[in-house]
């Protein structure tokens, strides 16, 4: 069956913003099915709200809807482009269930449009967990014993018969939301309602737990022929009992024999067939009995998912691309391998080395969270490392996190120092982030593997492993202190056991820089292999690489002139896909200039380390010994590190001093804008406003400053990543709490001190520089206050309340300042207006988080421009010029993963801890705005009820934003002060309860879902308890609320358009006037 | 901390690999030939296809389940050596009962691990399957590669005498034999075909298939002339995988041109060859062979595409086929090489792949049965 030719326009639908548990692996298989589908040669049109995404780039798609992923939208799209055929395999969770909506509402009929790629009884089969389990049952696989429940009552019946514990899996969601495992009936009565709340279908599986149990996934593919093949397995190093997404998880599988591994295949197979994936990708989930290898089904999704992407990158095999083709009628044999170019896409890659992938979490941004893992996902990005063994490769992975490890080793970790043994138990048991280091931990004690596998019920051969490796650490460290000293013989090894260079100084006194000279005098550097998807027996032609420490190097440098682009490594909250999205371009500018693109990261989620991005690309850790090594052997005439977010500019100015040659900016002027003396000395000299600050290595400098400066101040430690421990403090006592109790200041590591301005207008400048002359990107305006990250809080572009005279002087300071800085790329600037006076907050001079945003609105590609300027092209060359005169406006919000930890501050703060964002684009402020709030995935109605409670200051403030919401119809009820407040001002206001005020209280209407919109300021201190206990109502409830008060202004204005038409949806390419 | 004792490959062309013993130490000398497969080494080193062959497993992490008393396809380990990339003294799996490392001690085969496998795979690859020798003595290389230069190659070598049982046995085997036996269980179950099979080294795996499916069966030898074999009253008659070059298999050929339209024939692996050159066909070496479990293969009457398991060095040429006669079912999709044909008037049908697997996938037990329909 060759390609369809009775369809010629399909629809792909993307996934949205990022979330815990669907990032940015849907942009890398939204990209790549968008690629394979236009080179087939059909139109597509492709909805997102996700601006930071490559796959919204306008090249990507023939039409691009940047809009809210709900019916309404959608609809509206359909009715306009009037698509042949949906495709909503590749855009996770949320593309699959709007899929599913459309068609239950019979818009897909009404539009002729046929879904591909999944049909739907497939993805009710799949989905819902009722059908699935009976499906099962029916080709005679094992399930584990349980049931499917829509009440409370239901599911006590359900319980009586089963016992515990229990696991509590909602239908149709992501990430494992809703779920747990849940042990006594107090537990289960809270995790069915929770379930029951977070499952759009209010449906939710109830099954005996296999706790303990192996669990393994399988990638498969199927075609319409009945072609199948497996494209990877999966091992979890964790146990059944944590969500996938938050294990350590190995590929191919370790631990079964060629009868078992068959077994799994075999019912892959069977239940493929049953479920009916007829085109496409999909993952099944099994558990294995460890004492008799025993099989049950877990689950299947019928999508490309998380895991595909990871098995993807694993083996070679583009499963996203090769889905997108066979759901446009194509079979697998009919499709070539990329990598060998010569034999077909109907076969099951083979691999010759071990992948190990480890997530990574963000727990310090919710702190009072419980950090135990469980059956719902809370990480928010993952490291992927590949290595010739299981050893090499773990240890590969551990450095690729960038959270200060280096390798298999918990040396130095103060937490640990106190940690008592049956604390380390506890915490092993159930799983914290920094298991693997427990289990170390455990090791140095004695504890031995089999102790630990009683404790853990980690499989035997990965526990011995981790205990090789740790033997082996105490060997270096007794023969670093005989007088032969670390022989090559041992160093050798160690590097075959994936000790980092960084590692092996901790162990043996020396410095890092030390032990690679030492390494380097022995002859021992790295090789690196291709991956290949067969194992070599095949020639391959990807230019896709590893590093091991074994004989043969296949990576042979070219004699064209190279640059490398360093990548942003592992998502986490302020380092994520925008940062990713620049290194793209970069890579695409370097190949439109004729100069061979080299990527090096280690986050397999990426678009970046999709081996058809760059020219060549190095699957690897970004840490010094690494990126050095690739350095030293590729010798590229240049190496950006201004895209790649934090993790690169760590290494700028090691890399600088060894003698690499920096693209554009040059490393010291970053350094010059990090550091706040050399900062402020600057601002001084160009004599542009900044508030006044001081740095302070200790509580008694801190003092001082205040006293100089004055309250409130905003603080910080010195160069973190997205306002980590950033904080507003009023008075001494805050000040000296937050001195000693939040960070650790000292002579190595001041604390920033800043003045703080109250209710000032913020905003956002992105400008590009060649050295000489400045232009500008963008400029957003930031709805909320200064004092919420620019991170967290919304922003319009082009700004709503700038005057002229202000936008020139925005545009001279940047100027000057990127001038001084000697800036040759982007530059991004924040800036806070008050009472006329414009001050400089903070510089950046790379590429920053809004570099997409600003982007996709103005459409101008401003990362590919930055190479230009970097390769020695100037702006006039260029040709670009500033257009401040956008004719529409754009409104970027972020997404927020306070449905993951209960125990979350839901008001908006310095610290940033949005996972996300989102875009709405109309000619219109208040529908920009509402379709930025909408496609956060809460809704709003024309009219409902509001619930507002703000603290007494905001309360002037507030009266006529409650008189609007009067006008437009809208119910108010609010507790008695504001209640109170309203009422003397002649609204029509309903009181209700406070928490400890009785039955039925706020929360009780909030569960009730008889409250659709939530407007609350913060209170203080004493209300803390009940404000959590609110919030966590309204995020269970899924209702929409707002902290900030110009947050409220802003939807106001959205729902008064809202109310009066409907909102026009308009692709980007209309947009651009393109 | 201690390693075990150094060890060499070194193959016929002078390329060397240094790495540490495995199994046994001493010597051995076989053909070098990679296998893609990702598990299974415990069915692949007891296949008798690979006897003479010394094996390098292409995924590196080997032990890792260990060995246990059922997933074997011989009573003993055929391989003349292994080659691994890292050994696992690490057993984890409920059914193992000892390491891999004491099963090739147990049966005296010398191994080598610690070398850079991908390297000798692309080796191989460019160079072709060669001669090669393990060994943990201290001689110099010259002398090595001297002795390997006076050992007997596997070309134009009727290796198959030297696995082929030499007596005729009936299957399943006793429990005593074999602890995968289906004896037991199927005490008293009705088996309706009596299959005459020629053991040219054959795995149990086909056997145990074949009896799962109602088959009584006869093992012979494979130099049995084919008026014994009829003497048995067969329904049909199975020709089996087995090690090296089908050339010198001549009796064996001459024996299948006399059963040919007596019997309904099948043929696996060795047996294809066997029977493609019964047919007059030609058989030819591969560079360096189909050694793996992932090779795709295309049923052409229905255009479906199996993942297979494949272990050999020799292929018929499908031109040298008798074209009026034949019809070819199944084609390597990697290379176009010949993987199945069927008379086009007499009941005989053969594939070049594994469909028993072990290791491998399970995609084309239908053949099997396929067989069991042409006894009916």
């Amino acid at each position: 069956m060759p390609k369809r030719n009775d369809i010629q326009k399909i629809l792909v639908i993307g996934s949205g913003p990022i979330v815990i548990g669907q990032a940015c692996e849907f942009d890398y298989s939204g990209t790549q099915a968008c690629n394979a589908l236009r080179e087939e040669g059909y139109t597509v049109i492709l909805i997102n709200s996700n601006p930071a995404t490559i796959m919204t780039d306008p090249e990507f798609s023939d039409r691009t809807y940047i809009e809210p992923l709900n019916v309404e939208a959608v609809e509206k799209i359909i009715e306009r482009e009037r698509p042949d055929a949906l495709l909503p395999t590749l855009g996770g969770q949320t593309s699959l269930n709007l899929a599913v909506d459309l068609s239950k509402k019979g818009i897909l009929e009404k539009y002729k449009v046929e879904l591909i790629g999944a049909k739907l009884d497939t993805i009710e089969v799949a989905e819902d967990r009722e059908l699935f389990r009976n499906a099962m049952k029916e080709i005679g696989m094992n399930v584990p014993e349980g049931g499917c429940v829509h009440t409370l009552e239901e599911a006590e019946v359900l319980q009586e018969r089963i016992g515990f514990p229990l696991i509590i899996r909602p239908a149709f969601t992501l990430g494992g939301i809703g779920g747990s495992v849940v042990y006594n009936r107090e537990e289960y009565a809270q995790a069915i309602q929770w379930g029951l709340s977070a499952s759009p279908v209010t449906e939710v599986l109830v099954e005996q737990s296999v706790l303990g149990w192996k669990e393994y996934e399988l990638e498969i593919m199927r075609d319409g022929a009945d072609n199948f093949v497996i494209v990877c397995s999966i091992e979890n190093l964790d146990p059944m009992g944590i969500h996938t997404g938050d294990s350590v998880t190995v590929a191919p599988a370790q631990t079964l024999t060629d009868t078992e591994y068959q077994a799994l295949r075999d019912a892959a197979k069977k239940i493929t067939t049953r479920v009916g994936v007829e085109t496409g990708g999909a993952n099944i989930q099994f558990a294995v009995n460890p004492e008799n290898g025993e099989m049950v089904v877990i689950e299947m999704n019928p999508r490309v998912s998380r895991s595909s992407a990871l098995a993807s990158k694993a083996t070679g095999f583009p499963i996203a691309k090769i889905a997108a083709k066979l759901a446009a009628g194509y079979r697998l044999d009919e499709i070539t391998n990329d990598i060998t170019r010569q034999t077909p896409a109907c076969f099951e890659p083979t691999i010759d080395y071990v992948v190990v992938k480890i997530p990574r979490w963000d727990f310090e941004k919710f702190p009072g969270n419980d950090r135990r893992l469980t059956s719902q996902m809370k990480s928010v990005g993952e490291a992927m490392g590949i290595g010739r063994t299981f050893k090499e490769a773990l240890g590969k992975t551990l450095r690729s996190l960038e959270n200060g490890w280096s390798g298999f080793h918990a040396n130095g970790m103060a937490d640990y120092q106190e940690l008592t043994r049956e604390q380390l138990t506890d915490d092993l048991r159930f799983g914290t982030p920094d298991r693997l280091l427990k289990l170390w931990k455990a090791f140095s004690i004695g504890m031995t593997p089999e102790e630990l596998f009683d404790i853990t019920k980690i499989d035997m051969w990965f526990l011995q492993n981790l205990h090789q490796i740790y033997e082996f650490e105490v060997h270096i460290r007794d023969a670093s202190k005989t007088p032969e000293g670390l022989t090559r013989d041992t160093l050798l090894r160690a590097k075959k056991l994936g000790f980092s260079d960084k590692h092996l100084g901790i162990l043996t006194g020396r410095s890092e820089l030390e032990v690679r000279k030492l390494r380097k005098s022995f002859g021992i550097v790295p090789s690196y292999k291709i991956v290949d998807t067969c194992a070599a027996e095949f020639e391959s032609f990807t230019p896709y690489f590893y590093s091991t420490y074994d004989e043969e190097n296949e990576s042979i440098p070219s004699d064209k002139k190279k640059v490398i682009i360093l990548g942003g490594g592992p998502n986490r909250i302020g380092q994520g896909i925008e940062f990713d999205y620049c290194c793209v371009h970069g890579i695409l500018a370097l190949k439109s200039l004729g100069i061979e693109a080299i990527m090096i990261n280690c986050n397999p989620e990426t678009v970046s380390t999709d081996y058809d991005t760059a020219d060549k690309l190095y699957f690897e850790p970004l840490t010094y010994e690494d990126v050095l090594n690739i350095i030293e052997l590729e010798k590229p005439e240049g190496i950006i590190i201004q895209f790649g977010g934090q993790p690169p500019l760590k290494l700028a100015i090691p890399l600088e001093q060894s003698g690499v040659p920096v693209w554009g900016t040059s490393p010291d002027s970053i350094d010059l804008a990090e550091d706040r003396d050399r900062f402020g000395a600057l601002l001084n000299s160009l004599g542009i406003p900044a508030p006044q600050f001081g740095t302070a290595r200790s509580i008694e400098e801190a003092m001082k400053v205040s006293e100089r400066i004055g309250y409130p101040l905003m603080v910080r430690p010195s160069y973190v990543l997205g306002g980590r421990a950033m904080e507003i403090v009023y008075d001494q006592s805050g000040l000296k709490q937050y001195m000693t109790s939040a960070v650790t200041a000292s002579e190595d590591h001041p604390v920033l001190l800043d003045r703080f301005l109250e209710n000032a207008f913020e905003f956002d400048v992105d400008a590009i520089c060649d050295g000489e002359n400045t232009e500008i990107c963008g400029i957003m305006q930031h709805i909320e206050e200064a004092g919420v990250h620019s991170g967290d809080s919304m922003a319009v572009m082009p700004p709503y309340l700038l005057s002229m005279s202000q936008q020139e002087d925005l545009k001279e300071y940047t100027r000057q300042l990127a001038k001084a800085l000697n800036v040759k790329g982007l530059i991004n600037i924040q800036y806070a207006i008050i009472f006329d006076t414009i001050y400089v907050l903070e510089v950046n001079p790379r590429a920053s988080r809004t570099v997409p945003f600003v982007s996709k609105v103005t459409g101008t590609p401003f990362a590919k421009l930055a190479v230009e300027v970097m390769s020695g092209k100037s702006l006039a060359e260029i040709g670009y010029k500033f257009n401040d005169r956008l004719p529409y406006t754009a409104v970027k919000e972020s997404v927020f993963p306070f449905d993951r930890f209960e125990k979350a501050d839901i008001f908006l703060r310095p610290e940033m801890r949005s996972t996300g964002e989102v875009m709405g684009i109309s000619n219109n402020f208040g529908a920009s705005v509402f379709k930025a709030f909408q496609a956060t995935n809460v809704s709003i109605p024309k009219k409902g009820t509001v619930f507002i409670s703000v603290n007494e200051g905001d309360r002037r403030r507030m009266l006529p934003i409650a008189q609007e919401f009067d006008k437009l119809g809208w119910k108010i009820i609010a507790t008695q002060g504001n209640a109170e407040f309203m009422k003397s001002r002649g609204l029509p206001v309903t009181p209700v309860l406070k928490i400890s005020e009785g039955r039925p209280n706020i929360v009780d209407h909030i569960k009730n879902k008889e409250i659709d919109l939530i407007i609350k300021t913060p209170l203080g201190q004493r209300s803390r308890t009940d404000e959590y206990t609110i919030g966590w109502a309204a995020i269970k409830s899924r209702v929409a609320f707002i902290t900030t008060l110009s947050a409220a202004e802003a939807i106001l204005r959205g729902l008064r358009t809202y109310g009066r038409k409907p909102f026009e949806y308009r692709c980007l390419q209309e947009y651009y006037g393109k | 901390m201690n390693q075990p004792a150094k060890a060499r490959l070194v193959l016929s062309d002078g390329k060397v690999f240094e790495g540490r013993s495995l199994g046994k130490t001493g010597s051995t000398v076989g053909e070098v030939v990679f296998n893609t497969a990702m598990t299974g080494y415990q069915e692949i080193l007891t296949d008798p296809s690979y006897y003479f062959q010394i094996v390098t497993m292409t995924y590196p992490q080997i032990g890792n389940y260990g060995v246990n008393p059922t997933d074997f396809e011989s009573r003993k380990i055929y391989a003349s050596g292994f080659v691994i990339r890292e050994y696992s003294p690490v057993v984890s799996n409920w059914q193992a009962d000892r390491s891999l490392d004491e099963y090739l001690k147990h049966y005296g085969i010398v191994g080598i691990s610690e070398i850079d496998t991908r390297a000798l795979t692309r080796h191989l690859r460019d160079h072709g399957a060669q001669m090669g020798m393990i060994t943990t003595e201290d001689a110099p290389v010259e002398a090595l590669l001297a002795r390997l230069q006076d050992s007997p190659k596997l070309v134009g070598r009727n290796i198959v005498q030297e696995v082929s049982s030499a007596e005729a046995f009936d299957w399943p085997l006793e429990p005593a034999q074999d602890d995968n036996t289906d004896a037991d269980k199927d005490a008293g179950k009705e088996l309706p075909y009596r299959v005459a099979v020629y053991d040219f080294g054959i795995k149990f795996s086909i056997l145990r298939i074949l009896h799962g499916l109602g088959c009584r069966l006869r093992v012979f030898p494979a130099h049995t002339p084919a008026e014994e074999v009829l003497a048995w009253k067969p329904d049909g008659i199975f020709l089996s995988n087995g090690p090296g070059d089908p050339e010198p298999v001549e009796k064996a050929v001459a024996a299948v041109r006399q059963l040919l339209g007596k019997k309904p024939i099948f043929g696996i692996c060795l047996g294809i060859q066997i029977l493609g050159l019964a047919l007059g066909g030609k058989t030819s070496k591969l560079k360096f062979g189909h050694h793996g479990a992932n090779h795709p293969v295309k049923h052409l009457p229905t255009g479906k595409v199996e993942i297979t398991s494949q272990n050999h060095g020799f292929v018929v040429d499908i031109d040298s086929l008798p074209k009026d006669d034949i019809k070819i079912t199944h084609i390597n999709l990697n290379d176009g090489t010949l993987e199945g044909f069927k008379h086009k008037s007499l009941r005989a049908f053969a594939v070049q792949y594994h469909p028993e697997s072990a290791p491998g996938p399970h995609d084309s037990h239908y053949l099997f049965k396929q067989f069991i329909e042409d006894m009916k």
